[in-house]
Formats: structure tokens, C-alpha cells, sequence
């Protein structure tokens, strides 16, 4: 057969392979919002769940989830950033930098059931936290390091070493170079990972079943040591364990986390392009 | 001459926290090993080896035969594999050697987009749409299969897939295309007689982390396989029910006693899958460093 002719009809066979790899995204994106549109008005958003969550709304489900995410920021993005900075300006190739460059692979590879399973027995058990805000925000910032401490590093080492030695040049010491000229240059770098990370977590059900979630719990929490419910235990209870329970519901909620977590990766590229374009090096 | 030192002060205590921090990620694992040892060990030594390799998991009959489970977890992770593998390979080579530009706009965020939808999301679509399909289509009692789990597991795997199989392709030298293409080779030859073949390290890396992913998949995995605790070794056993090790942790643990034998045998399925996931991600990661010390990427 003609060269020419395999190779055309090997690129169409390729476009065809990625056309059947990104149907099914749009397809799942779609259903979810054709069937779950119809779900959402102000009382679903804004109301307690009744009738045992077969009818009202899911505030408790919604705002548990964006405590957990903003726990899960507070505690990770300080150890994440300051990982990612000992990594890219303070750490040489030696054999402790690659055990942490391993520990971090590891860390980004452990199945997130079994972050629960450790989260459920340091923190809830051994620290005596409890089923809580703190044991579940805590589990999930753990397992959200890997990702933010790659993409902060990633975002440091991109900030052109000339940049660094110009610092050192007028007097700078070491940290002074790195707080006011590299962080800065690495922020927008260094946000878009942070929010990758996050919606990771946001959208994470298994770390936080034995940790922090309540299957049904009509309140806002009052404290750190409360349970809550969340968005992804709440699609999952309702899908799997309550039986007759409306579709509508189910899709509801399906659409409010999938929006939640896509808007979020939304601002992550945002953030990224635009200052991809601006930036000057 | 005092505000220098008060500012040398405060940086060495800065300093001092970085690098401590920045050892904490070995810390974590430790941690994590440690707590996963404390609970589930004593599981070893409460039941018989018999019983443990046995092929029946009932825990209420003190029955705790992990067979199942393991060979569950394995057949879903190898068929997604299978699947996942050749699709996501293949839309490397589209995005990073064929696509016109304006189709990779749209194909990396799309992707992007598969690499967020949170599991139990993915988990929700398959029961309600991909379920049932598979039913009629099939023929067969339940849509709940190990064939449907694969399926979605493909999906979950294809974004780590693609993406490590994308750097691996990226990271060979314009020349060796150049090279392929003035020998007279069409770029299609080029492709696959030059560029993968001095890509595949990392294209084995890249189909190692997406195992990785499989293994350890648990929500999208529970809500599809219709969990039937059973040796999947007939012919048809991808289109039955069929449980894997993540499912079952977390199926079960809302349930058992704490300290309860039960307990501690979730927690040994949890050390299992901590050494089995760190296995695959010690190997991925070998030829990861490998390609770094040839000074392939950096």
C-alpha cells in the first residue's frame, strides 16, 4: 500500500481515538447539566435537607464542603509552598532530596481510601479529634500536598536563575531574593496549582467518609469538631443508599459539586494563561 | 547594624522551618505506613493464613479470604488498562505530533476537564447511563459488572496517561524527527519507527502511574462493579459483579466494630494497597530518575 495513504489513514484513525476519548467528557459534563439544571433553584441551594434528604435543599452538604476546602487550603499551602521552596532554591542533589522527591511521588500515588483509613486512625483515633472538621480538612490537606508542592516547585524553577544572582548582586541575602523577587514572579505558578490541588479535594468522597462526613446532619457546623455533611458523600448516600430517592436530587447535587470543582479548574487556566501572556522573561 | 542581625535572626528561623518542611513529605509516608501498621497488623496474627488466602470473604462468619478482592482489584485494573493504554497513548502522539493547533486548544482543556470530575461523579454517570447500557447491549442480569468499572477506570486514567505519555514524547530532540523525515520516511513512519520508540521509557512510566491511579480508584469503582465478593475466574466474570479491595475498605468500615477483627482486616486490605501502590510508583519513578541522571530532560 501507498506510504502516503497509511499515513493519512493513520492520522484519521488517531483523530478518530481522540474524538472517542473526549466524547464521553462532554457527554458525562452534559447530562449532568441537562438533567441536573432542572433541579437547581434558590431553595435547593439555600435550604436543609427533609423528608431523610428527599426533598429541600443541600446547604449543609454545600457549605461543609467549602469549609473542608478552605481547612484543607489553610493547612496545606503552607507545608506546600515551603516544601516546593526548600526543593527548588534550598535542597542539592543529594540522597535525602531524592528520598523527598520519592515520598512526594509516593504520596501523589497512595489510593485516597487508604488516606482515609490513615486519617481515620492518626487523627480521629491516636489524636482524639474525632469525626471532624479538623481529622477530615487534615486527611485531605495531606493527600493535596503532592500536588501543590510539584506545581509550586515547577513555578519556582521557571523564574530564570539571573534573577536570583541580580538579587544576591545588590546585597540581597538568600531569603530576601526569594520573598521579594522569585515568590512574587512564581505566584501566579504557584496559585494555580494551589487550586488544582484544592478541587482534588473538594471532590474527594473516600478520605473523608470515616474522617469528617455525616450522612445526615440538617445543621451547620458549629465548630471545628463537628461533623458535616458533604457535597461528594451526599451524591454518593443519595445514589447508592437511600432507596426511591428522585432523581432530580440526585442530579441536582451531581451538577452543584461538578460546577463547583469546574469553575474552579476555570480560574486555575485563567490565572495561568493570562499571566503566561504578561509575563516578561 | 541591630536591624541587620534582628533580620538575620528572623531568616534563620525562616530557613530552619523550610528545610523542616521541606523533609515532611518522607515524614507523611512514614506516617501513613506506621498508622496503616498499628491498626491492621495484629489482623496476621488473629487469622489463620488458611483463612486469609481462603476464597471466600464473609466477615460476619469470621471468613476473611482475600483472594477475591485481590483478584477483583486486578482484573478491573487490567482490562481499564487495556483499554486506557492504547487510547491514551494514541491521543499523545495526536496532540503533541499530528493536531493542527486549533484542536489541541480544545483536546488539552477537555482533558483537563476528565482529570477533574470528581470520582464519585464519574461513579453517578456510570450507574445511571453506562450501566444500563451495558444491561441491554449485553444481555446479561446486572449493568453492575466488572467490565463497567474498567470502563470508567479507563476514563479515570487517561488524563495521567496522556499527559506523562505527552512529556515523554516532547522530551525527544527535534533532531531525531528531522533525522527520520530527511531519510525520506513519511511523518507517520517517523512516528512510529523513531519518536515512540525513543520515547517508550516514559511511555511505560506513564502506563505505570495511570495502574497506579486504577488500583487505588475506590468511589467511581463501588458504585459500578455491583461488589459481589466472588472469585472472578470464569469466562464471563468481566460482564458479572465483581469487588475490589478499595471498594470493600470503604463499603465496610462505617459498619465494623472498632478493634473489631473485621476492623483490622480493612486496615491489612489498607497495607496491602499502600505496598502495591508504592511498588508501581517506586518503578514509574526509577525511570523517572533514570532519564534524569542520562540528563534526557533537564
Amino acid at each position: 500500500m501507498d506510504r502516503h495513504l497509511v499515513q493519512r489513514l493513520g492520522f484519521a484513525l488517531l483523530s478518530l481515538v481522540a474524538l472517542v476519548v473526549v466524547a464521553p467528557i462532554l457527554l458525562v459534563v452534559g447530562a449532568v447539566v441537562v438533567r441536573g439544571s432542572g433541579a437547581i433553584n434558590w431553595e435547593f441551594l439555600t435550604a436543609m435537607p427533609r423528608d431523610g434528604m428527599k426533598a429541600g435543599g443541600i446547604l449543609p452538604a454545600l457549605v461543609g464542603t467549602v469549609i473542608l476546602t478552605l481547612g484543607t487550603a489553610l493547612a496545606a499551602i503552607p507545608v506546600g509552598v515551603g516544601g516546593a521552596i526548600y526543593l527548588s532554591e534550598y535542597a542539592r542533589d543529594t540522597w535525602l532530596t531524592r528520598a523527598i522527591r520519592l515520598a512526594i511521588i509516593n504520596l501523589a500515588g497512595i489510593p485516597s481510601v487508604v488516606y482515609g483509613l490513615f486519617g481515620l486512625g492518626l487523627f480521629v483515633l491516636f489524636l482524639q479529634f474525632g469525626t471532624s472538621i479538623l481529622a477530615g480538612s487534615l486527611t485531605l490537606a495531606i493527600m493535596t500536598l503532592p500536588v501543590i508542592i510539584s506545581a509550586s516547585e515547577e513555578a519556582l524553577r521557571a523564574v530564570p536563575t539571573e534573577f536570583r544572582t541580580v538579587s544576591a548582586s545588590l546585597g540581597g541575602t538568600r531569603w530576601q531574593g526569594i520573598r521579594h523577587i522569585v515568590l512574587p514572579q512564581a505566584l501566579p505558578g504557584i496559585i494555580t496549582g494551589v487550586i488544582l490541588g484544592l478541587l482534588r479535594a473538594a471532590g474527594e468522597t473516600a478520605p473523608i467518609l470515616f474522617t469528617v462526613a455525616a450522612f445526615y446532619l440538617p445543621r451547620l457546623p458549629r465548630s471545628p469538631f463537628d461533623q458535616t455533611m458533604a457535597l461528594p458523600y451526599h451524591l454518593y448516600v443519595t445514589s447508592t443508599q437511600v432507596p426511591g430517592m428522585p432523581m432530580k436530587i440526585q442530579y441536582g447535587t451531581a451538577l452543584v459539586l461538578l460546577a463547583l470543582v469546574l469553575s474552579m479548574n476555570v480560574v486555575a487556566t485563567i490565572i495561568r494563561s493570562y499571566y503566561r501572556k504578561r509575563r516578561q522573561w | 547594624m541591630d536591624e541587620t542581625r534582628q533580620t538575620r535572626g528572623g531568616e534563620f528561623l525562616i530557613e530552619s522551618f523550610i528545610r523542616v518542611i521541606g523533609v515532611s513529605s518522607i515524614g507523611f509516608v512514614g506516617l501513613i505506613f506506621l498508622f496503616l501498621l498499628r491498626e491492621g497488623i495484629p489482623f496476621f496474627f488473629e487469622v489463620e493464613p488458611g483463612n486469609l488466602l481462603g476464597t471466600r470473604w464473609y466477615p460476619t462468619f469470621d471468613l476473611f479470604g482475600m483472594l477475591p478482592l485481590l483478584l477483583g482489584s486486578v482484573l478491573v485494573t487490567v482490562i481499564a488498562m487495556g483499554i486506557a493504554l492504547p487510547l491514551g497513548v494514541a491521543t499523545a502522539i495526536f496532540v503533541r505530533e499530528v493536531a493542527p493547533n486549533w484542536a489541541r486548544e480544545i483536546l488539552k482543556p477537555l482533558i483537563e476537564v476528565l482529570a477533574g470530575i470528581p470520582s464519585v461523579v464519574l461513579g453517578f454517570f456510570g450507574m445511571t447511563l453506562i450501566a444500563p447500557l451495558v444491561r441491554e447491549t449485553l444481555g446479561v442480569p446486572t449493568g453492575l459488572t466488572a467490565f463497567t468499572g474498567a470502563l470508567i477506570l479507563a476514563y479515570m486514567a487517561l488524563p495521567t496517561i496522556i499527559s506523562v505519555a505527552e512529556d515523554a514524547l516532547d522530551a525527544v530532540p527535534k533532531s531525531y524527527r528531522d533525522a527520520g523525515l530527511a531519510m525520506g520516511a513519511t511523518q507517520w513512519q517517523t512516528i512510529w519507527r523513531v519518536v515512540v520508540p525513543a520515547a517508550r521509557s516514559g511511555i511505560v512510566t506513564a502506563m505505570m502511574l495511570g495502574m497506579g491511579r486504577a488500583i487505588g480508584e475506590t468511589m467511581a469503582v463501588m458504585m459500578v462493579t455491583g461488589n459481589a465478593a466472588r472469585m472472578p475466574l470464569a469466562l464471563d466474570s468481566l460482564f458479572q459483579p465483581v469487588r475490589t479491595m478499595t471498594a470493600t475498605v470503604a463499603a465496610e468500615m462505617g459498619e465494623v466494630a472498632q478493634g473489631s477483627t473485621h476492623y483490622r482486616a480493612l486496615f491489612a486490605i489498607g497495607i496491602i494497597l499502600f505496598l502495591l501502590t508504592f511498588v508501581i510508583n517506586l518503578a514509574a519513578a526509577s525511570t523517572i530518575f533514570k532519564k534524569r541522571r542520562r540528563g534526557g530532560l533537564r
